[in-house]
């Protein structure tokens, strides 16, 4: 285990993680799913959860996001314990879990509706992040109308707009296919950066994790523990397709594949 | 059935077999069944007397009432069935037990229990129609998509909220699917329940007619109950399909 999260940046609040994981255990009946996972994810960071699949990456999601009750252990999210879902994190779904019967403004604003913000003020922000995730003219689509990756556009653009503080992504673009998904992990870098958010992101892609991770938490298979954290050295300035032809883009992705080649049989 | 009228190969079957009936009346080979021509002809008659008139409104009261009780108590039996497994194991023996009992047996039991009147229809219409009902809503909300539930709550949705906003509108296909073969049985159970208690409405015509062998009266009402319970179904599958268009990415 290592604690890296002293370098992150000087703000006042930096020196505290946005998330802490305590010494969380979850079984499933006889299955032990996780065992005794420590974590801290660093505020404004994006951090990504990579492992074998089944290694119980999307259940400490679920976790954080207060979905699913640990067996035992604490999250803490701003130094408060986690009972439950809260306001100040939102989630994006691997089946984008868009209501068919809304539309993508409804959709989007659905969020804020259920929190009771009158139809024009949550219009006129979910109009703001659906331009923002570049789907500005389909805001009366309905799902069924949109491909797999529009279709999660609305899910990313929903979480936004709800302004949390923490982004969880559970598989966002697992089911989208090959060449949106490239479009849409640049699209991602852009919003990490522009939103200033903490981003807690999952994945089984080793690619798209040292493409969009500044740190990457590689889980082992079950009972699932922290194996390693590394946090790739890729210059983010650079053209898309200058990083995926980085040096150390590509080393990285050699080194943890090294890492996870002996769980794969 | 002409009311399927916008489907044309089922539209000529049912010219073919309206031409067969005319033909089979007009040959006189059995005093059973009358010319179409003719049981139209006393049909529209029918429709104008008082007395029709008045039995179709007793009948459509009862098939009212016993229909709206069948929806609101199915929808919410169904609700908490799918979603609590306690209820669900509670009530799925009679439910099961129900869906597929000769129900017209429990007539005469009823009629001990509510009298002879209006009440007996109700319940017969009620206990015909509602455990479809049911078992089509709880089908529906086992159905809803987990992480569509999952999204409600982390989003902050209240109980409320999460039933009325997520959980009724994704079973809603099945629900509506429910509602439609519970209109069907409803149909019969308005019919059973008056012909066994046989004093009011449409079972007293039907009695009546058949007794006194006036088949042209008698095809005429057995015509338009058919009308009725067809138009209604078809009302029901066609709003099922503009809402089955909005689920059909689940």
């Amino acid at each position: 285990m290592t604690s890296s999260t002293a370098s992150i940046h000087a703000l006042p609040r930096a020196e505290s993680a946005a998330v802490e994981v305590r010494s969380i255990c979850k079984n499933y009946k006889e299955v032990e799913a996780l065992r005794s996972i420590d974590l801290d994810f660093p505020r404004g960071k994006l951090t990504t959860l990579l492992g074998p699949s089944g290694c119980g990456k999307t259940t400490l999601l679920k976790i954080i996001a207060g979905l699913v009750e640990p067996t035992s252990g604490e999250v803490r999210v701003n130094g408060k314990p986690v009972t439950g879902p809260g306001p100040e994190r939102a989630f994006v779904f691997q089946d984008f879990a868009l209501m068919p019967w809304a539309t993508v403004m409804r959709n989007v604003a659905f969020g804020l509706e259920l929190k009771g913000m009158g139809k024009a003020e949550r219009q006129s922000i979910a109009r703001h992040y659906i331009a923002e995730v570049g789907l500005t003219g389909f805001e009366d689509k309905y799902p069924h109308e949109l491909s797999g990756g529009m279709r999660q556009r609305v899910g990313l653009a929903r979480a936004f707009a709800v302004n949390a503080e923490v982004l969880l992504l559970d598989e966002p673009f697992s089911a989208v296919d090959e060449q949106n998904r490239r479009k849409f992990q640049e699209d991602l870098l852009r919003l990490v950066e522009k939103e200033r958010k903490t981003f807690i992101f999952v994945t089984h892609s080793i690619e798209e994790a040292v493409y969009v991770s500044d740190r990457i938490v590689l889980l082992s298979r079950r009972p699932s523990r922290v194996s390693q954290i590394i946090e790739p050295k890729v210059d983010r300035t650079a053209s898309p397709d200058a990083i995926r032809r980085d040096q150390g883009y590509l080393d990285t992705v050699e080194e943890i594949w090294q890492g996870l080649k002996h769980y794969v049989d | 059935m002409t009311l399927y009228g916008y489907r044309v190969p089922m539209m000529a079957s049912l010219l073919v077999w309206c031409g067969i009936w005319e033909l089979v009346g007009q040959s006189g080979l059995m005093f059973l069944v009358p010319p179409l021509s003719a049981v139209l002809v006393a049909g529209y008659a029918m429709v104008q007397t008082g007395t029709w008139q008045a039995a179709a409104m007793i009948t459509l009261h009862s098939f009212a009432v016993g229909m709206a009780l069948a929806v609101v108590v199915g929808i919410s039996l169904g609700v908490l069935m799918g979603r609590f497994k306690a209820v669900d194991e509670l009530f799925s023996i009679w439910v099961n037990i129900f869906v597929s009992a000769p129900l017209s047996a429990l007539v005469p039991v009823l009629m001990i229990l509510f009298g002879m009147g209006e009440t007996t229809v109700i319940v017969t219409v009620f206990l015909f129609a509602v455990w479809i009902i049911v078992l089509d809503t709880r089908a529906g909300i086992q159905h809803v998509p987990k992480s569509l539930i999952e999204m409600g709550r982390s989003y902050g949705a209240s109980t409320f909220a999460l039933y009325g906003k997520i959980v009724l509108l994704a079973a809603l296909p099945e629900i509506l699917a429910g509602i439609r073969l519970g209109l069907v049985r409803g149909v019969k159970g308005v019919v059973i329940g008056q012909l066994l208690v046989a004093i009011i409405g449409y079972g007293e015509l039907f009695e009546l007619y058949s007794r006194s062998f006036d088949m042209e009266n008698f095809w005429a009402l057995t015509i338009i109950l058919f009308a009725a319970a067809m138009l209604m179904s078809a009302a029901i599958e066609y709003i099922e399909k503009k809402v089955d268009y909005y689920a059909g990415v689940r």
